[in-house]
């Protein structure tokens, strides 16, 4: 076999096996054409940059949702590790700027250990992820109601611009910069670790990955702190869009709910141990601009949840496809 | 090191292991030594001690009591991880990669190549491709998922996942069972290589041709005891035959009926086939029949209850129930009145009880149809008297000891809820029933229970069709025996024929020929080995 028919043959299976994240990605770019061609003010920094604000918060979400997911649990208390981190940084990311940079380790920190107490029950207690998250979603919002009862707060003014504007003499915005630190820093490095692999592994098949000698629980613990750490990254971004803090139950479980919808459709399996962040944010791309279109189309927002359910239902249905191919029934209830 | 071992101490030695799982004796304080340089096959029946064995030695388990000696150093291992690094690697029977990563992904997954914790891809890749090329599969491309290759290439990629840890004890259980005739060759020469350098392999298969071929030493282990241990060729497989078998009787079966003529089929099947786990498998069940399914355990047995009983998708053949061709598609279907076949599944905990309901509610289950309420809304709602009416007198038919019938039937003992499923079908008046090793694991007292019931229900005109991985149970309960081998039926017992030393012949595929069997001087060793 020649050198440039290997290649071929790689890129080939490596299409293959990132299907979901390239459809994905298709539709996404179909949207987002079909949107900037009807919006009345074109392809513009000014209409990017909203869009991106509005977008980069449900990725960073998703993308926190992708790891626990990858290992084959779930992650109820992302929206709320959110929610409380939005409200933490809208109380101490403010003053000199030692004391903003301080506030921003504090917040992300916060996330961080949030998530890690996820795991640390999932692995050491060996309660089910869901039902874990669940409990600690309620208490990660109870402690975002104690530091902001009511909504208000403050956020360092100039630090909140920058973020939510443009860079690169206004032609980036810089929050999807910060969305690609995050893919650079926090999610490639771990998906080539070997507690990355371990995750998939986990995922794929626990039983196998303990028999070839993987580290189970400092996988498993590892996704989960990450996965805190990306939603106080996500918190900390809403506190930039919002310039205030507010303990929202609906904002937590709504971008709970979406976060996993956006995992699905990016093309992660929710049986773990195959797909990727990457995915996950152009699936939040996508119900984001379900929300845009619906807006230069005329229609009332009132559709949305109607068009996500949709696009839900399809993502879902492409993944259900391997039913078709068992053949000894009793696998399809494993 | 100060501490050298010398060069005589033997690779692995098992002084005086042995292993309890509850009550169950598994391996009864055995003595085991493996050498370098050399392959050792281990054998014996079902249940005779050498997946404990081998478990064991890879330390999945802890023994009960006894010395392991690495090396002529004691040594216990916490977990397979340890066994691991001391080089004592395992191929076992069920695959232990992981479908969705990808070939590279899973060979090197103990310890992948990179450094501060990250895995370098090209490295991985090149490691993955020099094992595939050392186990004859350079054609597998280690970029892809392993769960789009075949049976046979994913064992080639487990025994290259293998190799890639180093190993210097290297177990094969059962390792070569689903592998095409050539990739078998290339596994040959393998661990012809591997023993020429220098490890020590400990080799499990039910294929005596293949332990003539490639074995140095015998071990064969029976009821958890070490029986023998002999040079390549020191026995004829007549004489590991007897050493195989030799169990005490413990049971006590009722008689079996002597029949003038075969009885009208109730139960035909023909030329059943299904994925290559079943192949052209006829077979028929009389009416008042019990014939009984032997084989080593994995033989397509399981699957052939699975395919009857309408689990199993793109089965073909044919099906004839009472001599009307019958198409089962589930085991809704397999229920119905024209059918009436009932299952008794092998893992009563997953597929045979709802451990949380009562023991009331889990007799009922598969014949709920029947009690439903008459009047305007027929059919729609549990009467629950009548259910409950009949399901008392199942209860005191069979005996089962439970304090409330309304308790859960988790709390039962294992030999009271296996009872329980059997209750279950019993409820509807099935005209053939299937049983998947029903006796496994309940105590002496029920299984006798359940043998006479087997009997008074063929008594009754029911036919049987009997799976056990017990030979006992063979010989003492069954009419017929049918020996499976390879998802095919090798041979077909009746009368006098069905005996230990027949069962277990046919089970490893050989010829057993009744006394004198002296082997003949300077034949070849192992012989009449059919592949």
């Amino acid at each position: 076999m020649s050198i440039a028919t290997t290649t071929l043959t790689d890129w080939k299976l490596r299409a293959g096996q990132s299907q979901g994240l390239l459809i994905a990605v298709a539709v996404f770019v179909a949207m987002f054409t079909l949107y900037i061609t009807n919006h009345p003010a074109g392809l513009t920094v000014p209409v990017v940059t909203t869009a991106a604000n509005k977008a980069v918060l449900l990725a960073l979400v998703a993308m926190a949702q992708t790891l626990p997911v990858l290992t084959g649990g779930l992650d109820l208390s992302v929206g709320m590790i959110f929610v409380m981190t939005n409200c933490l940084a809208s109380a101490i990311v403010g003053g000199e700027p030692w004391q903003v940079a301080l506030g921003i380790v504090g917040v992300l920190l916060a996330g961080a250990l949030a998530g890690f107490v996820n795991g640390a029950i999932v692995v050491y207690g060996r309660l089910q992820p869901i039902i874990t998250t669940l409990a600690t979603g309620a208490i990660y919002y109870g402690f975002a109601l104690l530091i902001r009862p009511v909504p208000g707060g403050n956020v360092d003014g100039d630090l909140a611009d920058f973020m939510t504007y443009t860079v690169f003499g206004e032609t980036v915005p810089t929050s999807l910069l910060a969305l690609l630190a995050a893919v650079l820093i926090i999610w490639l490095p771990f998906r080539h670790s070997v507690i990355g692999r371990g995750c998939y592994a986990i995922g794929s098949a626990e039983g196998a990955a303990y028999m070839s000698g993987v580290a189970i629980g400092r996988s498993k613990l590892a996704a989960y702190t990450l996965s805190g750490l990306l939603a106080g990254l996500a918190g900390l971004m809403l506190t930039f869009v919002t310039y205030s803090g507010e303990a929202s139950a609906p904002i937590g479980g709504t971008y709970t709910l979406n976060s996993i919808a956006a995992v699905v459709i990016g093309g992660t399996s929710l049986y773990g141990g195959a797909g990727g962040a990457i995915g996950s944010i152009f699936g939040a791309f996508i119900l984001r601009t379900i929300d845009d279109l619906l807006f230069v189309f005329d229609l009332p927002p009132l559709w949305q949840p109607l068009f996500q359910g949709v696009v839900l239902l399809g993502a879902v249905s492409l993944g259900a496809a391997r039913v078709f191919r068992v053949k000894n029934r009793l696998e399809l209830f494993n | 090191m100060t501490d050298q071992p010398t060069i005589e101490s033997p690779f692995w030695q098992m002084q005086g292991i042995t292993k309890r799982y509850g009550g169950v004796l598994a391996l009864d304080d055995v003595d085991f030594t493996c050498q370098r340089g050399e392959i050792h096959a281990v054998l014996g029946e079902n249940g005779a001690g050498k997946s404990t064995l081998i478990k064991i030695t890879a330390g999945v388990v802890a023994p009960s009591a006894g010395r392991l000696v690495l090396e002529g150093r004691d040594i216990a291992f916490a977990g397979p991880q340890e066994a691991d690094k001391a080089g004592i690697v395992c191929i076992f029977q069920e695959l232990s990669l992981m479908p969705d990563l990808s070939v590279a992904d899973n060979i090197c997954m103990t310890a992948p190549p990179g450094r501060f914790g990250f895995i370098n891809p090209r490295a991985q890749r090149r490691r993955a491709e020099a094992l595939l090329a050392r186990v004859g599969c350079a054609d597998v491309n280690p970029l892809e998922q392993v769960k789009n290759l075949s049976l046979s290439r994913r064992q080639m990629v487990e025994i290259a996942k293998a190799l890639g840890r180093n190993p210097r004890l290297l177990i094969l259980d059962e390792a070569t069972s689903a592998l095409t005739a050539g990739d078998v060759e290339k596994v040959y020469g393998i661990l012809r290589d591997l023993r020429r350098d220098g490890l020590a392999i400990l080799y499990i298969s039910h294929r005596m041709h293949e332990i003539a071929e490639l074995a140095d030493t015998c071990s064969v282990f029976r009821n958890g005891r070490h029986i023998e241990t002999f040079e390549k060729g020191a026995r004829s497989d007549n004489e590991i035959v007897r050493l195989m078998i030799g169990r005490e009787y413990t049971q006590v079966y009722p008689p079996k009926p002597q029949r003038e003529a075969p009885p009208a089929p109730a139960l035909a099947i023909k030329n059943l086939s299904w994925s290559n786990r079943l192949n052209d498998v006829s077979l028929t069940v009389g009416k008042g029949e019990i014939v009984g399914l032997g084989g080593l355990d994995g033989q397509g047995q399981r699957e052939l209850l699975l395919a009857l009983f309408g689990v199993l998708r793109g089965v073909s053949g044919r099906v004839e129930i009472d001599g009307r061709p019958a198409r089962i598609a589930s085991p809704g279907a397999a229920k119905s009145e024209r059918v009436r076949m009932a299952l008794i599944p092998e893992d009563r905990k997953s597929e045979g009880l709802l451990l949380p309901m009562s023991v009331r509610d889990n007799i009922a289950m598969a014949s709920i149809g029947r009690f439903t309420t008459k009047g305007l809304l027929g059919g729609l709602f549990i009467d629950r008297a009548r259910q409950d009416a009949k399901v008392d007198d199942v209860i005191k038919r069979l005996a089962i000891k439970c304090g409330d019938p309304d308790s859960p039937v988790g709390t039962l003992s294992g030999g009271n809820q296996q009872k329980v499923v059997i209750a279950k079908w019993l409820m509807t008046e099935a005209r053939v029933i299937l049983l998947n090793d029903p006796t496994r694991g309940i105590d002496v007292g029920t299984k006798q229970e359940i043998y006479q019931l087997l009997r008074e229900l063929a008594d009754a005109g029911t036919a049987i069709l009997f799976y056990t991985t017990d030979y006992d149970e063979l010989i003492g309960c069954c009419d017929r025996v049918s020996i499976m081998y390879d998802g095919a039926i090798l041979r077909e017992l009746a009368g006098d024929a069905i005996n230990e030393e027949q069962i277990v012949a046919s089970a490893l595929n050989i010829d057993f020929r009744p006394l004198p069997a002296e082997p003949e001087p300077g034949s070849p060793p192992c012989l009449e080995a059919r592949a």
